[in-house]
Parts: structure tokens; C-alpha cells; sequence
């Protein structure tokens, strides 16, 4: 088991340096970053003297390394248009976006998952059905369609939640909450539905197939031939072993819906760092899209790391080498 | 004193309704077992052993129902019990243990957990360390060496006959009146047969317990059962004292089985000592479902159906029977 997550560290090391030239290669092909740093009307012998400056004259190899090296220890130079660090500028972003995917995440799971399982048990009730039909509806709209019908009910018409920000936020120093106060809550309220929505349709159909299947082998008829009591055998023995696979959607979900909280945080102006993405984008400003890239990267080496120690935690079979008794 | 039935089945009657009209694969069968008796089912495949087991127990799954019949232990109907009442009849007074023991055991939960909350359901009122001092023993009990740190062991740490040891310590454990045994040694290698077969008579035989026996294999039920049913389309064609049965078969498709069990040397399974096969259950025939098989047809055999009636020293379904069997004694 060590060497396997040891051998997983490397792999995710070496994913990690994948994304990293890719992200380095945005410098080098992605507009001219000394345009960035002197005005229009600077000599051709000025440029040339900036570039030796910044390194970028050294062999490639060397610059790559350097990034990396800089990288490693969260150093991702200074954003074109906001003069300041990048890692300062993301800093302050992701408490944002990370209590947005949070909350988001949550209620897919809470919800994905009690809806599965009712589903997958009663597979023929009306409700079912019902759950069903309209998860399908989560599926197939576009989430800023989403956001934007949420807004017009809820913001608009009904003005009972703000349509846009964070609301209040406490600073903790390290992180800002909107957590702690009445308006920081409502505020997620909709950008989170909005953004787990797809994911709670999905989860749900996961458990629910997932139930489906399991429940009919002979290891859940044997439990009710032993008399167990259906609470037991519904979640102790049918949902438990649904829990692989859904561990491995939800950990890949929650990458990618922190990845793609950006249409969300867009269409509520959430500060996030989606929001600080999108706005990179337009302006050409490759540290900060760099930077996002890598972290986006990392995210997801971190939480296939997660997933496959949690697949150690919740099967037994994978945690020895079967050792056959005679 | 005639022993005390534990198990009584009258005109048990389980349909399938399917789009093209209903399906019976368990026609009006009775029998009973009598308390420390071990019945043997045999039958080919689809006869309607399995359904009629899970019928008592009642783990029939939809759209199969027990259309007709009754079901009684000791003397109280079991059939349409439903919710919690038959969930208090399951592991508590019928167990069953299954053929297949790789896939009877939940993966995740070590075999001393799943021994324990069997334990625990049936018997709330030990205390946890009771209910881990009853699973330790009935693990001893089942043989299963250094029976203490196997507890915490996994299915998949086991052999198959480790395991179905197991899922008879689990079938066992909240002491039940009846055991349902559905083949539960097809799936096992050879070698281990003979003994999980022994060990599931020995701990019966131990606590009074009655067993139902289903399996393929004639030579178990010689070994093992007191008396033996066979089965034929969905019908008990004859039942009886097992060495009757087996030396002096009465009805004609047993007569067939019994000369169709392979030869102890083993050179070739001589299975097709009767012609054809077993019909399927949308063209069951009329009148004796075993007359486009049978030697001994006559008219009233496509006519009318034959019902159990007392030959030899059982009963068996036939409307022409051996007369020297059907009289007193033979
Ligand atoms: N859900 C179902 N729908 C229709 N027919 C069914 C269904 N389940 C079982 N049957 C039929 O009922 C008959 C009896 O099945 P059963 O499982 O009792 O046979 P069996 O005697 O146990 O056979 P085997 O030795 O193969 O286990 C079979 O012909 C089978 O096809
Ligand atoms: S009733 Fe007739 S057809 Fe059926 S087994 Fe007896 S002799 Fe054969
Ligand atoms: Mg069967």
C-alpha cells in the first residue's frame, strides 16, 4: 500500500511538472511579455536589455526550471495589470471560490446522494419519477441559464436572495468567511445551487444505478435472509459499497467544479478567482493565467491523492495482499 | 408418537405472471419436515427447488408469488408474513445458506462484524461482548481454525469452504427451527464437499435443528438426508424415505434418475438414460407433465394429472405405478 501511494506521489509529481511546461509555454507563445513591462515607444535596445534582464535570453531549459523552482514555492511573479503578486492576487480570491465550490459540493453530495438512494430503492414510485424527470432538467440546462432563471425568480421577483457577491465577509486574517454573517450566507445561497446542481443530478444517478445493481446480489439477499433490518441493509450493506464509485465521481467533480465555477462566479460577480481568471484572459495577463492553470492542476493530483487513499479506507479488499486461508 | 413437524407445506402453488399468460414453476406442492429431519429436494435444473425455498422463506422476488397454498411452522402460517414480521421469521427461526459462498458475504464488513450484527438483530438483548463471545463461538463450532483473530478477517481472506462455513455460522446464529441449504456445496471444489456437507448435518443434528436440502447431487442425499422429494417441472413427482427412494424409486422419472447417477468409478455421467427434457414451464404438458418422457404413457396419462399418492413407503404422482409397489409393503 506505501508503495502504491508513494508511486501515486510521483505520478502526480510528474502530472505536475506536465502542467507546469504547459503553463510556462503560455509565456513563451502567448503574446510578448515585454510589451507588458515598457511603455509602446521603448528602443528596440531598451527591449533587448529587459529581456536579458528577466532571463529571457538564458537557454530554455534554464527558464523552465527557474519557473518551476518558483513555482514550487508558490512565487508566480507579478501580474501585468495589477503590478502585485500573483499569488497575493489569487490569495485573496480563493476563500471566495473555495466556500462557493464548498457549499456547492455539499448539497450535491447531501442531496445527490439521499435522492439516489431513495431512488435506487424505490425504483418504481411516482416520486421516483418525479426526481428523476427533473434531474434531467439539471443535466441538460447550461448552468448560466441556471444562474440567470434563479436570479430573475429569486432576486428579482421574488427579492429574497442578492443576485450578486459575496455579501458581508469577516476578515479572519488568513482567509475571509462569508460564512460568519446573515447576508455572506444568503449570498451563496443561489451561486451554489447554481453551481452543484449538475453535480447533485449526477450523483444521484450514480447512487441510484449504483443501488440498483447492488441490491440485487446475493450478498444483500443473504442479508435479509439473515433478517437484518432494512436500514442495515439499505445503507450498511447496499449503499456502502456504491461508495467507490462515488467517491471517485465526486472527487473528479469537485476538481472540475471549482475549474468551471468560473461561468458561475460570472454570472453572480462572485469574486472568485474564476472571476480573476476571466478577467486575465482578457487582458492577456499570462502570470495570473499561469498560476491558475497550476493551481487547477494541482487540485486535481491533490484530490485523486484523496480519492485513492479514501478507496483503501472504504475497501478492505485493496488494503492487503489476499492472503488465502486454507 | 409421531415426531413434531416442524415445517408443513400444502398445495404451495408459485407463479410468474409474464406478458403471455402466467407461468407456474412450483404446481401444488406439499410436504413437511419433521423436527431434526433432513429433507433432500432434488430435481434438474429449474424444477423449482430455489423458488420453492425462497417461497418459505419469503424472499420470492417479484413478480413470483405464492399464488395458492399455505405454508406452516410449527402449526403457524408463514406465508404472506410480511414487513417486520417476516424479517423476524428470517435468520431467527428459518436460515438459509446459499450455493454461492464467494458472493453470500458483504466484502466490506470483516466476517466477526457481519456474525455480530446478525446476533445483535435477532438478539438485542446481549450485551456487545455476549453477542462477540456467541460469534466466536459459532465460528469454533463451524471449524474454522484460530477462530479469534479470524474474526477480524474479511471474506476475501478465506477459502471457499472457509467461507461457507462462515455463511453457515451466520445462517445458524440466532438458532433457527429450519435450515434451507440451496446447493450449498455446488460451488465449492470437490474436496471440501464431504465436509461442509457433514459439518451443516453434525451442527443440526447438534441443536434439533430441521434441514432442507437442496442440491443435484444423489450421493449427498443418500449420505445425508432422512427423506428425499423429487421434483419435476414444478411438481413433486415422488417423495419418500431416502433408501426407497433411491433402491426402489416407484415413479417413472425417478426410476429414469436413479439409473441415470453416474457410476462411483466415474467413467461417464450416463444422463441420458431418459430422452428429452425437462419441459419449460410455458409448455408444461397436459395431464402427467412426464408423459412425453414416459415408457409407460397411456391416455389417461395425457388426460388427466396424477397426485401424490402412497406407494412404496412414500408417495409418488403416477397413474401407473409397479402394482408390487403400490401394495402392502414390497
Ligand atoms: N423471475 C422469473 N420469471 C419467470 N420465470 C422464472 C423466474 N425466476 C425463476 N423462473 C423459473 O422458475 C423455474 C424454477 O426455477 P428454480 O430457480 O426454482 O429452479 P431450480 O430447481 O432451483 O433450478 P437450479 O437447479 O438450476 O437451481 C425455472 O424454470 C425458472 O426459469
Ligand atoms: S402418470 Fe403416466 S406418464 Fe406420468 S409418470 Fe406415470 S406412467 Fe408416466
Ligand atoms: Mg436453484
Amino acid at each position: 500500500m506505501i508503495a502504491f501511494l508513494l508511486r501515486r506521489i510521483g505520478q502526480g509529481l510528474l502530472v505536475m511538472v506536465a502542467v507546469g511546461m504547459m503553463a510556462f509555454a503560455l509565456f513563451r507563445f502567448v503574446g510578448d511579455p515585454v510589451n507588458q513591462l515598457v511603455g509602446p515607444d521603448a528602443s528596440e535596445e531598451d527591449r533587448e536589455r529587459i529581456r536579458v534582464e528577466i532571463g529571457l535570453k538564458d537557454p530554455v531549459a534554464l527558464q523552465f526550471s527557474r519557473y518551476i523552482w518558483r513555482a514550487a514555492h508558490l512565487d508566480f511573479g507579478f501580474s501585468y495589470q495589477f503590478k502585485q503578486p500573483v499569488t497575493k492576487l489569487i490569495a485573496e480570491r480563493l476563500p471566495a471560490t473555495m466556500e462557493l465550490a464548498f457549499v456547492a459540493v455539499s448539497i450535491a453530495l447531501v442531496l445527490g446522494v439521499l435522492l439516489g438512494v431513495y431512488t435506487g430503492l424505490h425504483r418504481d414510485s411516482f416520486l421516483s419519477n418525479v426526481f428523476l424527470t427533473v434531474s434531467l432538467i439539471g443535466i441538460s440546462l447550461p448552468t448560466f441559464l441556471i444562474g440567470i432563471l434563479l436570479i430573475f425568480l429569486f432576486a428579482v421577483q421574488l427579492k429574497v436572495m442578492p443576485s450578486f457577491g459575496r455579501g458581508q465577509v469577516v476578515d479572519l486574517g488568513f482567509w475571509t468567511t462569508g460564512f460568519l454573517t446573515a447576508s455572506g450566507r444568503s449570498a451563496l445561497v443561489l451561486p451554489a445551487i447554481t453551481l452543484g446542481l449538475f453535480q447533485m443530478t449526477l450523483t444521484m444517478r450514480l447512487v441510484r444505478s449504483e443501488m440498483l445493481e447492488i441490491m440485487r446480489l446475493d450478498f444483500i439477499k443473504f442479508a435479509r435472509a439473515r433478517g437484518l433490518k432494512n436500514r442495515a441493509i439499505h445503507f450498511g450493506h447496499a449503499f456502502k459499497n456504491t461508495l467507490i464509485p462515488v467517491i471517485t465521481v465526486t472527487g473528479l467533480q469537485f476538481g472540475t467544479t471549482i475549474a468551471f465555477a468560473i461561468i458561475t462566479e460570472t454570472v453572480f460577480q462572485w469574486p472568485g478567482m474564476g472571476n480573476l481568471f476571466l478577467r486575465a484572459v482578457q487582458t492577456v495577463d499570462i502570470p495570473i493565467m499561469a498560476c491558475y492553470l497550476m493551481m487547477i492542476g494541482f487540485l486535481f493530483v491533490l484530490i485523486n491523492f484523496i480519492v485513492d487513499i479514501l478507496y483503501f479506507v472504504v475497501d478492505p479488499r485493496l488494503r492487503h495482499v489476499t492472503k488465502v486461508a486454507l | 408418537m409421531s415426531p413434531e413437524i416442524v415445517l408443513d407445506v400444502r398445495g404451495l402453488t408459485v407463479e410468474f405472471p409474464t406478458r403471455n399468460g402466467i407461468l407456474t414453476a412450483v404446481d401444488n406442492v406439499s410436504f413437511s419436515i419433521a423436527k431434526g429431519e433432513i429433507l433432500g429436494v432434488v430435481g434438474e435444473s429449474g424444477a423449482g427447488k430455489s423458488l420453492t425455498g425462497a417461497a418459505i422463506i419469503g424472499l420470492l422476488e417479484p413478480p413470483g408469488r405464492v399464488a395458492k397454498g399455505e405454508i406452516r411452522l410449527k402449526g403457524e402460517r408463514i406465508d404472506g408474513l410480511a414487513g417486520e414480521a417476516l424479517r423476524r421469521l428470517r435468520g431467527r427461526r428459518v436460515g438459509m445458506v446459499f450455493q454461492d459462498p464467494l458472493t453470500s458475504l458483504n466484502p466490506l464488513y470483516t466476517v466477526g462484524d457481519q456474525l455480530i450484527e446478525t446476533i445483535s438483530t435477532h438478539r438485542p438483548d446481549l450485551s456487545a461482548s455476549a453477542a462477540r463471545e456467541r460469534a466466536l463461538s459459532l465460528l469454533i463450532d463451524v471449524g474454522i481454525p484460530a477462530a479469534k483473530d479470524r474474526l477480524f478477517a474479511y471474506p476475501h481472506q478465506f477459502s471457499g469452504g472457509m467461507r461457507q462455513r462462515v455463511v453457515i455460522a451466520l445462517a445458524l446464529a440466532a438458532e433457527p427451527e429450519l435450515v434451507i441449504a440451496d446447493e450449498p456445496t455446488t460451488a465449492l471444489d470437490v474436496s471440501v464437499q464431504a465436509q461442509i456437507i457433514a459439518l451443516l448435518k453434525r451442527l443440526c443434528a447438534e441443536r434439533g435443528t430441521s434441514v432442507m436440502l437442496i442440491t443435484h447431487d444423489m450421493g449427498v442425499i443418500a449420505e445425508t438426508c432422512d427423506r428425499v422429494a423429487v421434483l419435476y417441472a414444478g411438481r413433486i413427482v415422488e417423495i419418500g424415505p431416502v433408501a426407497d427412494v433411491i433402491h426402489r424409486p416407484c415413479h417413472p422419472y425417478t426410476i429414469g434418475l436413479m439409473g441415470a447417477i453416474p457410476a462411483l468409478d466415474g467413467e461417464e455421467d450416463r444422463l441420458t438414460q431418459i430422452p428429452g427434457s425437462m419441459p419449460r414451464l410455458s409448455a408444461i404438458p397436459q395431464g402427467c407433465a412426464f408423459h412425453p418422457r414416459c415408457a409407460r404413457t397411456s391416455q389417461t396419462c395425457i388426460d388427466e394429472r396424477p397426485l401424490l399418492t402412497a406407494a412404496g413407503s412414500g408417495s409418488a404422482a403416477c397413474w401407473h405405478i409397479d402394482p408390487a409397489l403400490t401394495g402392502a409393503g414390497s
